[in-house]
């Protein structure tokens, strides 16, 4: 009975159901105004409750983004939200939680708790908006910042190797990792829609423009000019393959990836990779996500999307299952266990 | 079986202190005597004194492991500070404990061990059983090593299962001591090592051989009676205060239809409330070890905001980690328990000696004005309590409370009467119901001035709540200069009005006097222990021992009026003495501090308490 009226209200939902009356204040041209209108629109069409809903987050600028939602969401603070995240799914696991962060909440104060709710495979959306700078203290460079990159606190150029968010899901034994771009609002809608099915830990890196303090970042793989040739968008059971012409792609040759040129030294489409994204197998996922100009386009698209149980699952099952078994049934019970004694 | 009638002499209560190397099982040794004096009908204490080192090489004084018990046949209010009886099984266990026995005391040691060896391990120069050291006490030299391998030799056991029963000689010598019956421990054998009789065997001919062995030597001339303690009817157990801990929060969870959630990292002295809070599926709880401390707090933020009653545990260390997050809880005014089972510091310090230095921290170790509710629980029983009353207490008025214990009392173990869950009082969260049209995520409860748990998941309640300070009812984000001054008085109104819903500061013994001694916390039992004795000599002398930190009771202020000196002990540098003067300036107070990561001693509080008395 009670389902039967939660169908006819997730019919009715919309995207205004989903937008806050708080005013938005990004910057104008912020890539994470194009970001927030996707969430807006995945929101009402993935069959969930309005109130079902929990989106956290941390600090930075894409922290902000729970108070755009007109859900319910709490601001964290600093590098936290993966543990804030985490407490809101193991409380009430069928509530859908969405955590949204940026490279320096997430890769440098919060990379501890990123790689072990990765390891853990809790079923939560964390939405990591990559801008490789931080914007909210106005423009230190972050832990994806490209190594050599000037920035306040770098005015030689930054002396780090910078982190692959792929790179570091994959090697936490992640089970989704997804990438996509704030310029194209349809491939995010799409991205963000199957990391909400998947049950687990699915991250979503968004390539994001931060007009303000490292603009164009991404501009070799955004721009009209340049993106065919730099960016490759993956889709299971599909060839990779790129380029303006659409001849480049690419094969495994031994045990590395390498770009191609349909029609020249006798290569055809048969002999490029063909991606599966469910291949337990990390390697070639691995391979993907690291993928990076000038020598290799940039995946986006799904790149890994395995499926597992989740440690929800497994807990409640646990629960479930001592439940079943133990002697104890009520906190009574608990508390006259094991050795006691009564005195007349 | 006692075949003898030899003198018994009755006595009020008595110390015993098992000692032995790390391996000799001292502490089961410890624990199956206290459930013999369970069943005796005395009240006891206990407390384990665990090496520091997980594996420290054999027979060093490092690798000594000990386990005392105090028990009488009046009430018992602490584990005791010094012993009656030793049981020594190596000479480093001697070397060890010689601080912790009276004068006069009843030594038991293995004579097997005591060899050129034992003592170079030790690192005595000489024999300490023929250098006149142990002059004036009543030293039992049992061949305990060799007696025992006796006992079992028709089990043909092998060396190792041999020695690993002589524990159960020096218990069974113990056990004839205090005229107890065998019976209980040999039960305990046959349900314990079921699966293998040889081992139940070889324990019973050890205990019995050991018990028989006292019987039979003249050297202990009487033994001893203690008689039951006048304890109400019911039912009891033996609880430590971690479990007491653990099982308070359980109960709360209970009474106030929250599932608990416990976010974590392990930490000394407060991992065993993680360890028994994961073994309780089977009541819901949900306890998730995190990565570290502030992954522990935060996700219990999120569970509370997600509607669980979310507690974390932690020693002083984690609690630095987790200032920032508490500010979370606090702004938010989400309901959080943060438990600190405190040890001595700074630093890594002491992890495995208690100390009271956290208090400062709890009370203002954050950034911002972030004030939070502060129960100290008084005695490893109290642990319960405290757990409970915190929860109740963060509930009800919707905002963080810290939980103090101790490394003793968390160590410690005492009798407990098991209460009634029916009994315990009620918890009332202030959920809001689904689609409340008045729901404004910052209105306010006008009395105690919480706001409401609205609950995700429910109908029409959709809102959003941060570290930003918060507009004052509507919950908005504000950098408004008046509403942020607003909510900072708000916010510690709430915590302030926490007194009109705690029990008046009680005072033991008479209201005006000479002299009013203050403490708080886990040293209740010691003060009371001793202000007891004084009062009874006729001293004028009185107790007030605290439990609310923060608030504070709200007679506090009438109880210092009535005595003509205050002096505040702690095992601390003076961190309560200096709350009280700055919330209570009219009153002039003394101190006495022990900061040596050692409890109070009978004697020293005594000796401090007549010599102010004196002047
Ligand atoms: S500073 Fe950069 S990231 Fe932040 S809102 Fe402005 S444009 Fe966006």
């Amino acid at each position: 009975m009670e389902s039967k009226f939660m169908e006819n209200q997730i019919i009715q939902l919309t995207k205004e159901d989903f937008s806050s009356d708080q005013m938005v204040k990004w910057c104008p041209g912020c890539g994470d105004h194009a970001i927030l209108h996707s969430v807006e629109n995945v929101f009402p069409n993935l069959g969930i409750r309005k109130e079902d809903f929990v989106v956290v987050s941390g600090i930075g600028c894409s922290s902000r983004f729970p108070y755009y939602m007109n859900t319910y969401g709490m601001h964290g603070i600093h590098g936290r939200a993966a543990a804030l995240a985490t407490g809101v799914k193991l409380s009430n696991p069928s509530l859908s939680v969405w955590m949204i962060t940026g490279d320096g909440d997430c890769m440098a104060i919060g990379g501890n708790h990123f790689i072990h709710t990765v390891r853990r495979n809790i079923d939560i959306n964390i939405l990591l908006f990559n801008n490789k700078i931080y914007g909210l203290t106005k423009g230190q460079y972050s832990p994806t910042t490209p190594r050599g990159s000037k920035t306040k606190t770098s005015p030689q150029g930054t002396f780090e190797r910078p982190f692959n968010p792929g790179e570091l899901v994959i090697g936490s034994q992640g089970n989704f990792f997804a990438r996509t771009l704030d310029t194209n609002p349809k491939h995010m809608t799409a991205v963000f829609t199957e990391a909400a099915r998947h049950k687990g830990t699915s991250v979503v890196e968004i390539l994001q423009n931060c007009v303000i303090f490292f603009n164009k970042a991404h501009e070799l793989i955004t721009s009209r000019e340049t993106k065919d040739d730099n960016q490759l968008m993956i889709e299971h059971g599909k060839p990779l393959i790129f380029g303006k012409e659409k001849n480049k792609g690419i094969v495994l040759r031994g045990t590395s990836l390498e770009v191609v040129t349909i029609g020249e030294n006798g290569i055809t489409e048969s002999d490029l990779l063909v991606h599966n994204q469910y291949d337990p197998d990390p390697g070639i996922h691995m391979m993907l996500a690291r993928m990076m100009p000038p020598e290799y386009p940039v995946a986006l698209g799904i790149i890994r999307s395995v499926a597992a149980e989740t440690f929800e699952t497994i807990m409640m099952d646990s629960i479930i299952h001592e439940k079943e078994r133990s002697k104890i049934k009520t906190v009574d019970d608990m508390l006259n266990s094991g050795n006691t004694w009564v005195i007349e | 079986m006692t075949t003898k009638k030899s003198k018994v002499v009755g006595l009020e209560q008595v110390v015993v202190r098992f000692a032995g190397d790390s391996g000799d099982g001292m502490q089961l040794t410890g624990s199956l005597f206290s459930d013999s004096t369970a069943f005796a009908g005395n009240d006891f204490a206990t407390f384990p004194d665990y090496p520091a080192e997980i594996r420290a090489p054999q027979g060093t004084v490092a690798g000594v492991s000990g386990f005392q018990i105090h028990f009488g046949q009046n009430t018992v209010y602490t584990s005791g500070d010094l012993a009656d009886v030793l049981i020594a099984m190596n000479p480093a266990s001697l070397k060890a404990n010689m601080k912790w026995i009276k004068k006069g005391a009843i030594i038991i040691i293995d004579a097997d061990a005591f060899n050129e060896k034992g003592f170079e391990r030790a690192g005595y120069a000489a024999d300490p059983l023929s250098d006149g050291a142990l002059d004036g006490y009543n030293v039992i030299k049992a061949p305990i090593t060799l007696l025992t391998k006796e006992a079992v030799k028709h089990l043909d056991l092998d060396n190792k299962t041999t020695l690993k029963t002589k524990n159960m000689f020096a218990l069974g010598i113990i056990m004839f001591l205090f005229n107890r019956d065998l019976k209980l421990i040999n039960d305990y054998f046959e349900s314990k090592f079921k699966a293998n009789p040889l081992v139940v065997d070889a324990n019973k001919a050890v205990l019995a051989a050991g018990f028989n062995y006292a019987d039979t030597i003249e050297a202990l001339g009487s033994t001893y009676k203690v008689e039951p303690a006048p304890l109400e009817k019911g039912r009891y157990r033996n609880i430590t205060g971690n479990v007491a801990t653990a099982w308070g929060f359980i109960a709360a969870a209970e009474r106030s239809g929250r599932e608990l959630f416990l976010g974590s990292y392990p930490i000394t002295p407060a991992t065993e409330i993680l360890q028994e809070l994961s073994s309780h599926k089977e009541l819901s709880v949900k306890a998730f070890q995190a990565e570290d401390e502030i992954a522990g707090i935060v996700s219990a933020i999120g569970a509370s905001y997600a509607g669980s009653l979310a507690i974390t545990t932690t020693s002083g260390p984690g609690l630095s980690l987790k200032s920032e997050a508490i500010g979370l809880a606090v702004m938010t005014e989400l309901p959080l328990v943060i438990v600190d089972v405190q040890r001595g510091g700074p630093s890594t310090g002491l992890p495995t000696k208690s100390e009271q230095s956290d208090l400062m921290q709890a009370l203002y170790g954050r950034n911002g004005e972030a004030p939070v509710i502060i129960i100290a629980a008084q005695s490893s029983v109290d642990c319960f309590y405290g757990a409970f009353d915190a929860a109740k207490l963060s509930l009800e008025h919707m905002t963080p409370a810290i939980l103090l214990t101790d490394g003793s009392l968390a160590n410690g173990s005492e009798v407990f009467k098991i209460p009634r869950v029916a009994d315990l009082p009620e918890i009332k969260p202030p959920l809001v119901a689904a689609n409340d049209p008045d729901y404004k995520p910052y209105r306010r409860n006008p009395e105690k001035l919480n706001r409401y748990w609205a609950v995700p998941g429910t109908e029409g309640l959709r809102h959003r709540v941060g570290g930003l300070e918060k507009e004052d009812v509507s919950g908005n984000v504000s950098h408004d200069p008046l509403n942020h001054q607003k909510m900072i008085m708000l916010r510690e109104e709430k915590v302030q009005r926490v007194a009109n819903y705690i029990p008046d500061q009680a005072i033991l013994g008479n209201d005006t006097g000479d002299l009013l001694i203050v403490s708080w916390g886990g040293t209740y039992g010691v003060m009371r222990t001793v202000v007891n004795k004084m009062q009874e000599q006729g001293k004028s002398i009185s107790l007030a021992h605290f439990r609310y930190i923060m608030p504070l009771p709200r007679n506090t202020e009438q109880v210092f009026a009535g005595f003509k000196r205050i002096l505040v002990c702690e095992i601390n540098n003076g961190q309560f003495v200096k709350y009280l003067k700055m919330n209570f300036p009219q009153y002039r107070y003394e101190q006495y501090n022990k900061i040596q990561g050692l409890p109070f001693m009978i004697a020293e509080l005594e000796d401090k308490f007549n010599s102010i008395l004196n002047q």
